[in-house]
């Protein structure tokens, strides 16, 4: 009852609202409407969002509220803020900056869900379910009617790691300043960090790789790659596709690798084998705090 | 936002309109002035999740609940340690039904002229009352320790702990790893801690209680029950998405009470279940559990106590003695086994759980005979053994409604005398309703409660020994915060 009181408030201020208070993105989707009948594709399942509202219902709205633009009951106690699903921004996509994620994008999230925030894995769900999710996660936006998913990007087959890619990924991270918000030694700590904010202009918190080897968008060196190729959309996290080849992007792959020095990866093991990485490696975990909660820094 | 509104509306009113047609018109009334409360409790207030995303309809979990429970209470996001949550955060939640029921059965004994106690008539009652209080506290101590701790009152009051335990998670690093120690609840997968009717008839599940009568009107001298909590030892392990679930516990043979009441023995449990998917009708899943258990059938040693009761007219103390089994010398030790299959059955909204059980007590228990050295059995005693199916339907409207209907029978297959009647015990009974939660929050849990019970046992009367049947209905205010 107080929702559906919320609800018919808003839609009070929608119409006394000028259209010009919603900038250009509003007047854009004026254009389109939210289509409430979508559907998912992934693999042989078909997501229908008429199933998927129930269960948005029963699991997600408390934090992404029910018109799902992430007001929730909850949301001013979660930092980072839900998702804004009206603005059908998504930060891990297989597809290029700027365009909407696959279906099996989203269904991928479900399943991972997102470390260092509320959002928890959903692997306990059917796939039937999780692809109803995301049908109707679909309804929000005029995006989803007025375009179409990018094309994923290609990502190349993993070169052999070598020292020299490592280094050669070092040399990179210090050109494309990646240091500036993930800081020298990768622990999200750069000279930028603190001034960072997504695109609701909320604090956000560059990737710190030495607490673990779960990356917002998966933990595979694939996953690495195409965070490089894709960006963040929505967070300061640009797409370096244009500015990396793909021999490159590897070989920070394999660099990044060894900044998470808590994680037993190929890449640390080998970097630990040589001199130089030996070195780097022992003065990171001396520089290392223990704050003695089993909760790393 | 036009469409929006529509949209909501439409499923708003096709919420309420199932409530309306069950005529619960004064709790409707409530629900129209009812307002979420802004209180934080335990788990909804650390995650800051609706009920309904653990609970299919509190407190019943739903899979991913289920999940969150085996994994320690932790939901994998790297935000369970308590590192995480404010200082002043305490998991404490409360819960309690105030209600209106009618209880009525058709055989109470009552005093005749024949004498005390001589005699059977119906009796109805119906009044306001209240249940117990539970205390639950329950939680993460850092990460990949979990704890839970349950004071739990009956209506009186009168606190008792139903679980104290505390769990290291996830031993090095696997999901496979899990060790629990306390009191706590079996690995049953259709959980009575958990089940969604309260009355007096439908609050238990009888073939997680059922003892078979030793003669008519004579019940054994042990008590077990399977869905009682029990104390000891539980190591569980699941896959990481909980579809396969595998656990086995060592446990002190005393039915949950503290201490050692009986002898210094134990009992052990096994459970097994595995998950799959069904296309779009759901989780599907199925498993098996056993109990192995014994219990002293008499005591190497007793004592006998004096307790000062009152005073006399000449202000001198009044004592009462009493003598009982020494507690821990409990000799004797005979069998008992409980076994079962389950299933858990998925049809989109509608959901059916099906347990088919087995029992069986040594001739001793049965007979309620001492196995002193040297002693036979009784003329005709044997081993009472029975079996008994559960068939419970939910029915899920929606995340604020559901409906729920439970059948359950025991059929004896084996009395504890060739003397008894050979369908002494069995037991018929049938529950439905429903629970309506007007809001859902993160915040607290509230749900009007509609439910009525019956329940026939043959031979079950206390002086007759005739049939029985007993019958509950309840309304109530059931909520948690």
């Amino acid at each position: 009852m107080r929702n559906l009181k919320k609800y018919c408030l808003n839609f009070a201020v929608a119409l006394i609202l000028p259209a010009g208070a919603f900038g250009q993105q509003a007047a854009d989707q004026a254009a389109a409407k939210p289509n409430p009948h979508m559907e998912s594709h992934i693999g042989n399942l078909t997501g229908h969002s008429e199933a998927g509202a129930q269960l948005y219902y029963r699991y997600c709205w408390g934090c992404h509220g029910a018109r799902g633009n992430g007001d929730g009951d909850n949301a001013p106690y979660v930092t980072p803020q839900p998702r804004n699903f009206m603005q059908a921004t998504f930060k891990c996509r297989s597809t290029p900056t700027g365009t909407l994620p696959l279906d099996s994008d989203l269904y991928n999230t479900l399943i991972r869900g997102f470390n260092f925030t509320n959002m928890p894995s959903w692997a306990a769900l059917t796939a039937q379910q999780r692809a109803d999710l995301v049908a109707f996660i679909k309804t929000f936006s005029a995006r989803w009617v007025s375009e179409k998913p990018g094309t994923p990007i290609e990502v190349p087959t993993e070169p052999k790691l070598t020292v020299e890619s490592i280094k050669h990924g070092g040399e990179l991270f210090q050109k494309l300043e990646c240091w500036k918000c993930h800081g020298q030694e990768g622990r999200g700590d750069g000279p930028s960090a603190s001034t960072l904010t997504d695109s609701n202009d909320q604090p956000i918190r560059p990737y710190n790789f030495t607490t673990d080897n779960r990356s917002k968008c998966g933990r595979t060196n694939q996953d690495l790659y195409r965070i490089f190729m894709t960006g963040l959309d929505g967070t300061p996290m640009p797409s370096f596709a244009d500015v990396v080849k793909p021999e490159d992007a590897w070989d920070l792959v394999h660099y990044l690798r060894t900044l998470q020095y808590n994680n037993k990866s190929p890449e640390l093991a080998l970097w630990e084998s040589t001199p130089d990485g030996k070195a780097v490696i022992a003065a990171k975990k001396v520089e290392n705090t223990n704050t003695g909660s089993g909760v790393k820094p | 936002m036009a469409l929006w509104c529509v949209r909501e509306v439409r499923n708003d009113l096709g919420r309420f309109g199932p409530v309306v047609l069950f005529g619960f018109s004064l709790l409707i009334l409530l629900l129209t002035i009812s307002d979420p409360a802004n209180a934080l409790p335990a788990f909804a207030r650390k995650y800051g999740m609706p009920c309904s995303s653990c609970h299919e309809a509190w407190p019943k979990l739903s899979p991913f609940g289920q999940q969150f429970k085996d994994n320690g209470y932790q939901m994998g996001n790297d935000r369970d340690a308590p590192i995480f949550q404010s200082p002043a955060y305490w998991p404490v939640t409360f819960r309690i039904t105030p209600y209106w029921s009618r209880e009525s059965t058709n055989k109470a004994q009552v005093d005749t002229s024949a004498g005390a106690g001589a005699g059977e008539a119906q009796i109805t009652t119906h009044g306001f009352s209240w249940s117990g209080l539970d205390f639950h506290t329950a939680g993460t101590l850092a990460k990949n320790v979990s704890f839970y701790v349950l004071p739990s009152s009956d209506e009186t009051g009168a606190f008792h702990f139903e679980s104290v335990w505390a769990r290291l998670d996830n031993i090095g690093g696997s999901s496979w790893a899990n060790v629990k120690m306390g009191k706590f609840e079996l690995d049953n997968l259709l959980s009575e801690k958990r089940i969604l009717t309260l009355s007096g008839v439908g609050g238990t599940y009888y073939n997680y209680h059922f003892q078979p009568f030793s003669q008519p009107g004579v019940a054994e001298n042990y008590a077990f029950g399977i869905g009682d909590n029990q104390v000891g030892l539980e190591w569980l392990g699941h896959s990481k998405n909980d579809r396969t679930r595998v656990s086995a516990s060592l446990l002190t043979s005393s039915d949950g009470s503290p201490d050692v009441p009986g002898g210094s023995t134990y009992d052990a449990f096994l459970a097994a279940s595995h998950a799959f998917e069904v296309g779009s009708l759901g989780l599907q899943r199925v498993g098996a559990f056993a109990y192995f258990g014994q219990a002293p059938t008499y005591f190497r040693n007793n004592l006998t106590t004096s307790t000062v009761v009152g005073t006399d007219i000449n202000n001198n103390p009044v004592t009462s003695t009493t003598t009982a089994g020494l507690a821990g010398t409990g000799a004797g030790n005979k069998n008992f086994q409980r076994y079962g299959l389950i299933g858990m059955w998925y049809i989109k909204k509608y959901n059916l759980t099906t347990i088919y059980f087995h029992g069986s007590d040594s001739a001793w228990l049965g007979s309620n005979t001492p196995a002193t050295s040297g002693a036979v059995l009784p003329a005709g005693a044997q081993s009472p053994k029975w079996n008994g199916g559960l068939f419970e339907s939910n029915y899920d409207w929606s995340p604020q409604l559901i409906l729920v209907n439970r059948y359950e029978m025991v059929r004896m297959s084996q009395q504890a005398f060739s003397s008894n009647p050979g369908n002494l015990g069995n037991l018929d009974t049938l529950t439905f309703g429903f629970r309506y939660y007007p809001f859902i929050s993160s915040r607290a849990g509230f749900a009007y409660h509609a439910e009525y019970g019956i329940i026939w046992q043959k031979g079950a009367s206390p002086v007759t020994f005739s049939n029985l049947t007993t019958s509950s209905l309840l309304f109530g205010l059931d909520f948690d915060f």
